[in-house]
């Protein structure tokens, strides 16, 4: 068999291209992102129009320290990075758990509320349009927070099992971008359903 | 010529669309002569003969101009078409409300259609009877379109264009049909099972033929001895779904049957209005309209017999 | 032996046929998931094509009664299912998955692994699909397969009016095939712009490739609203939510908006991979460069965005205001622009060449003529009050296939003749190949060009039978005579890439004389594709050199 050369003399080309796994995280949140706007539609398009039972006033109140911690922790997932590109692996770990701390106690909070939710107001997603809203939105959100910490104790994992590099730092970067993600979400689930909506 | 040709309009919303359609069919049969003809001379003209000469033709890469050109014209084209479009949306979207107008009510059920006529304190269902309207003195007939349960369509296209019957997202539509006749049509959003037999008939009558019709459907049932069939209807499952004013049958699922007899075709249109058809789709429905809504009621021959006879007496 | 290529040892001859097996179901390669893709699609197609087979026998006289109205509704609802989602989407996807990595000059896609499982969720979507016609009653009466349309309006899709699960089927295969759609659409994405080789700048790509990064960006933002609405619709069939429960307050109209917000630019992620192949095509058969290659990707990027803005023209009928109405007829007629835009960038690009008429360039010249019908028969349908007479009537289903089948399917099958010397190294057969070509194009335009008349003529769609007396009987029989024809057509197509596969003669690197660099590897290309990643200078590295006096990059 023979195929052509195709190496022509290289016309002088600083050829870097980004990197795939930026561009493949980026992507996966454009659709995520899309997926979201479809919720927060129907969440919006829904205020106002239940047919009975508890009201966004009647029954919901602001999760203001819990959103703070979810917050938070973007700010910590960015220096845990921060420290791992400096090398630093005993900071990194610190900041990283603190990461899933925060996240698992935004979850908390979200369970509390629901708990509440259901057995002293008497809203499910099936009571009425609010809650039919509410907890789809609400719980697509607590679910990618779920898949994030998920992986972010992978992660842990591998510290613990000295399998963590240095060299890993740019895969946690893009990561984290996943992180941050879920937590501009929550800024815009926390607009609509905790300001707009009530 | 069909019966249901868009191209044969009779009421205002379909003359609008016709017309729009000819401007629109026109500009469309330009651009198809004028790009077709291009393609063909390509093809021929520009065909290899197998000179074989391995020459390849000159390489022509771009040229603003013709670009600009041929970018230009169809954004002419396209606004033109917009412009028209906006004006007929709006004429018909719009209408002047006259003070001859009648109002109905239509609500889409699966497989058949309700009228209720409030200002005349009529109910009826699956023809619809509407007056004559003329040019000098219209008399057009607003329809609101309202579902008992899944999505309709009002197709009648010598009428007017299709508006949906939705679910709590009433609609509005009008027409003002200048010609005397029977007007056909059918279901045009696909409801379930039965939806290719929800057809539509529209009888519009000059305004005495009207009145007359009026007058009939505002009888109530005349209250004297009950017969037989109507002792079978009344004390079996019929009144659970179907009225029959001046009785107690106040059921509302299925169509009411007060006027029955007034009516050419039953089950939507499905079958013609004949004591053997009437029989038939009271004994066993899917023999006409296999998944319908009304059950076989299981009812002996001799029952059948009686309330068939029953209904034939609703006038 | 040239630089390009590395000595392999040659595998024994005779390997099992579990081993083979084996490698198949395992692979990542892009070029076998690519054709695993086309052969899933294939079969599909003749699937879809059987359920459409039977509803055009049911409805070829009036009153009928070839099939049950409910067997008659879960056929049109699986057609139109298997059709667009795993006919269709596989079909540009194992294009894309096979080429594009070729045309940049890379050796795979950027993640092969995810190529692999986004078509094993493809495929599974499908098996689960069809497993409902045995789920539930078992085959005969077509057991639980969906009736409810390819695009399942609320209510119908209510449990109180879809009773069982059969709705569910149509849910849950969905929901496993989008993200499988999706997973390739990001693999697509960073592939082309992480992956080209030096000096193939996003000015220098094959359109096939810009036209494949916007429909990749087109999916993403597009599949995800249904999935997303599918998810609200397992909501409220499981856990008793009111999304759509209508007598709750829930709205009809908003699954319509979140369908369609996905359905019409759906419909230009099948049509911008066929303009791929008649962009690549075309020039080859005319022997000149396309005419406006930057017009050609400003016209694609102007489609991608104003393609996500015309959907409500979907739903015209349903009482939108006179101001929404008008709005979505200006961007439906804004995006006729750049779509009829490309059809004379073709024209051009034929003027003044020397035109060849293999079966490639058939089908594409076929697709021009059609394509133009079809974006006519679209304007028209765009005015909205003629939609108002011609929307969900057969004038529609006349349009949408006149696009689907004699726009899309048409490329594709130009596509399937122009690279199967590349992927199979052997000829296929040009006889049999016209042959294919003359009977799908008589049954095309007898089935195609007839169905609008019924639909002029006031016949809805979705009906399992019709009255007589309506003017509709002659067009429905001749309709269905056309069936006949295209059947016969993919039967010949079938035999001719069978046969060839197995009995054609050798077709070298470079059949057709062609200019991009899928044509510089051997035919199959290796595994990996490039021994050495190429370098390029121009949007046609072949054509520089064949062509060293009179190379493209002077002229860029």
């Amino acid at each position: 068999m023979s195929t052509l050369s195709v190496n022509l003399p290289a016309v002088n080309v600083d050829w870097r291209l980004p990197s795939r796994g930026r561009v493949g995280m980026y992507c996966l949140i454009a659709a995520e992102a899309a997926i979201f706007t479809i919720f927060v539609v129907a969440y919006l398009f829904y205020i106002g129009k239940s047919a009975i039972g508890p009201t966004p006033k009647d029954v919901l109140h602001a999760p203001i320290f819990y959103s703070v911690c979810l917050l938070s922790s973007s700010l910590t997932v960015h220096a845990a990075v921060r420290r791992l590109v400096a090398g630093n692996m005993a900071a990194f770990a610190r900041f990283w758990l603190l990461t899933i701390l925060l996240g698992g106690v935004f979850l908390f909070g979200t369970a509390r509320e629901w708990a509440h939710l259901i057995s002293q107001d008497g809203l499910t997603i099936n009571t009425n349009l609010f809650g039919t809203t509410y907890y789809s939105l609400v719980g697509l959100h607590a679910s990618h927070v779920t898949i994030g910490l998920l992986a972010m104790i992978t992660v842990a994992l591998f510290y613990f099992g000295q399998r963590l590099q240095r060299e890993h730092a740019e895969r946690l970067e893009i990561l984290s971008l996943y992180w941050h993600f879920v937590d501009a979400v929550w800024v815009v689930v926390f607009l609509v359903v905790y300001v707009i909506g009530v | 010529m069909s019966p249901t040709s868009i191209l044969a309009p009779a009421s205002t919303p379909a003359d609008s669309i016709f017309g729009l359609s000819i401007f629109v069919l026109l500009n469309v049969a330009a651009i198809f002569i004028v790009v077709f003809a291009l393609l063909a001379y390509v093809l021929v003209r520009f065909r290899n003969n197998g000179h074989d000469d391995q020459k390849e033709p000159a390489q022509i890469y771009g040229s603003t101009q013709v670009e600009l050109a041929w970018t230009v014209i169809p954004v002419l084209i396209v606004l033109a078409l917009f412009l028209a479009a906006a004006h007929v949306i709006a004429s018909v979207q719009n209408p002047p409300r006259s003070p001859g107008a009648l109002e109905v009510t239509v609500t889409g059920h699966q497989f058949w259609w309700e009228y209720r006529y409030p200002s005349l304190n009529i109910v009826t269902a699956n023809e619809l009877h509407v007056p004559l309207s003329d040019p000098a003195r219209p008399a057009p007939t607003f329809l609101t379109l309202l579902s008992a349960d899944t999505d309709h369509s009002f197709w009648v296209p010598r009428l007017a264009g299709k508006t949906d019957l939705i679910p709590n997202h009433p609609n509005q539509m009008w027409i003002d049909p200048h010609e005397p006749g029977l007007y056909l049509g059918q279901c045009a959003q696909y409801c379930g099972t039965q939806h290719a037999k929800m057809l539509l008939r529209v009888y519009v009558q000059p305004r005495d033929e009207f009145e007359r019709w009026v007058h009939e459907q505002q009888q109530r049932s005349q209250a004297g001895n009950v017969s037989a069939g109507q002792r079978v209807f009344e004390s079996t499952a019929c009144v659970n779904c179907h009225t029959v004013s001046g009785t107690p049958a106040k059921g509302r699922f299925g169509p009411d049957l007060t006027h029955l007899m007034s009516r050419e075709t039953i089950a939507a249109g499905a079958s013609p209005n004949t004591f053997q058809m009437l029989r038939l789709w009271i004994q066993n429905p899917d023999a006409i309209k296999p998944g319908s809504k009304m059950p076989a009621m299981g009812l002996n021959d001799k029952d059948l017999d009686a309330v068939t006879a029953y209904l034939e007496t609703l006038r | 032996m040239s630089a390009n290529t590395i000595a392999v040892p040659e595998l024994p001859v005779s390997r099992p046929f579990t081993l083979r097996l084996h490698e198949w179901v395992t692979t990542v390669d892009h070029k076998r998931l690519g054709i695993l893709y086309i052969l899933f699609a294939l079969v599909f197609l003749i699937v879809g094509g059987i359920e459409a087979t039977i509803m055009r026998l049911q409805l070829v006289r009036p009153h009928n009664d070839l099939v049950s109205p409910e067997v008659f509704n879960r056929m049109f609802t699986m057609h139109g299912t298997t059709m667009i989602f795993f006919v269709a989407m596989p079909m540009v996807f194992g294009f894309a998955n096979y080429l594009v990595p070729l045309m940049i000059g890379a050796r795979d896609m950027a993640f092969p692994r995810l190529n692999a499982f986004s078509f094993w969720m493809s495929a599974l979507g499908g098996i689960f699909l069809y497993f409902s016609f045995l789920g539930g009653d078992g085959l005969y009466g077509a057991g639980s397969a969906p009736d409810v349309g390819w695009f399942a309006y609320a209510p119908l899709t209510a449990k109180t009016f879809s009773v069982g699960h059969s709705t569910d089927y149509w849910t849950l295969s969905l929901l496993s095939s989008g993200i499988g759609s999706i997973g390739t659409a990001i693999n697509i994405i960073a592939t082309i712009l992480c992956m080209r080789c030096p000096g193939m700048t996003l000015g220098k790509m094959p359109l096939l490739v810009w036209l494949n990064l916007v429909m990749a960006g087109m999916v993403i933002l597009a599949v995800s609203p249904l999935s997303a609405a599918q998810i609200m619709l397992l909501i409220d069939r499981y856990l008793g939510a009111h999304f759509f429960d209508t007598q709750a307050g829930g709205s009809a109209v908003i699954w319509m908006h979140f369908f369609w917000i996905f359905g019409h630019p759906e419909v230009y992620v099948l049509v911008l991979p066929a303009f791929a192949f008649a962009s690549e095509i075309i020039p080859v058969f005319s022997r000149k460069a396309i005419f406006g290659y930057p017009v050609m990707v400003l016209a694609t990027i102007a489609i991608g965005f104003i393609g996500m803005s015309v959907w409500a023209h979907h739903m015209f009928t349903i009482g939108m205001s006179a101001g929404a109405n008008t709005f979505f007829v200006l961007s439906t007629m804004a995006i006729a622009v750049p779509t009829g835009i490309k059809i004379f960038n073709w024209v051009a690009t034929m003027w003044g060449g020397k035109l060849r008429f293999d079966a490639p360039m058939l089908f594409c010249v076929g697709f021009l003529f059609q394509f133009l019908v079809a974006g006519l028969t679209g304007v028209t349908l765009a005015v909205a009050p003629l939609d108002w007479q011609l929307g969900n009537s057969y004038y529609v289903v006349a349009h949408f296939h006149y696009v689907i089948v004699g726009g899309i399917l048409f490329c594709i099958f130009g596509a399937f003749y122009y690279w199967f010397p590349k992927t199979s190294g052997k000829m296929y057969n040009e006889t049999l190949a016209r042959l294919h070509f003359w009977l799908f194009f008589i049954g095309f335009h007898l089935t195609f060009d007839f169905m609008h008349v019924p639909g002029v003529l006031g016949m809805p769609r979705r009906i399992y039978t019709y009255e007589p007396g309506r003017g509709w009987d002659i067009w429905n029989l001749i309709v269905t005579v056309g069936v006949v024809f295209q059947a016969a057509g993919v039967l010949v197509f079938v035999f001719n890439l069978v046969w060839s596969y197995l009995r054609g003669q050798a077709a070298g690197n470079d059949p057709w004389d062609a200019w991009t660099l899928e044509w510089s590897t051997s035919s199959p290309p290796p595994m990996y594709n490039y021994g050495v990643i190429p370098t390029v200078r121009s949007r046609r590295p072949l054509w520089d050199l064949k062509h060293p006096e009179d190379p493209d990059w002077r002229y860029e």
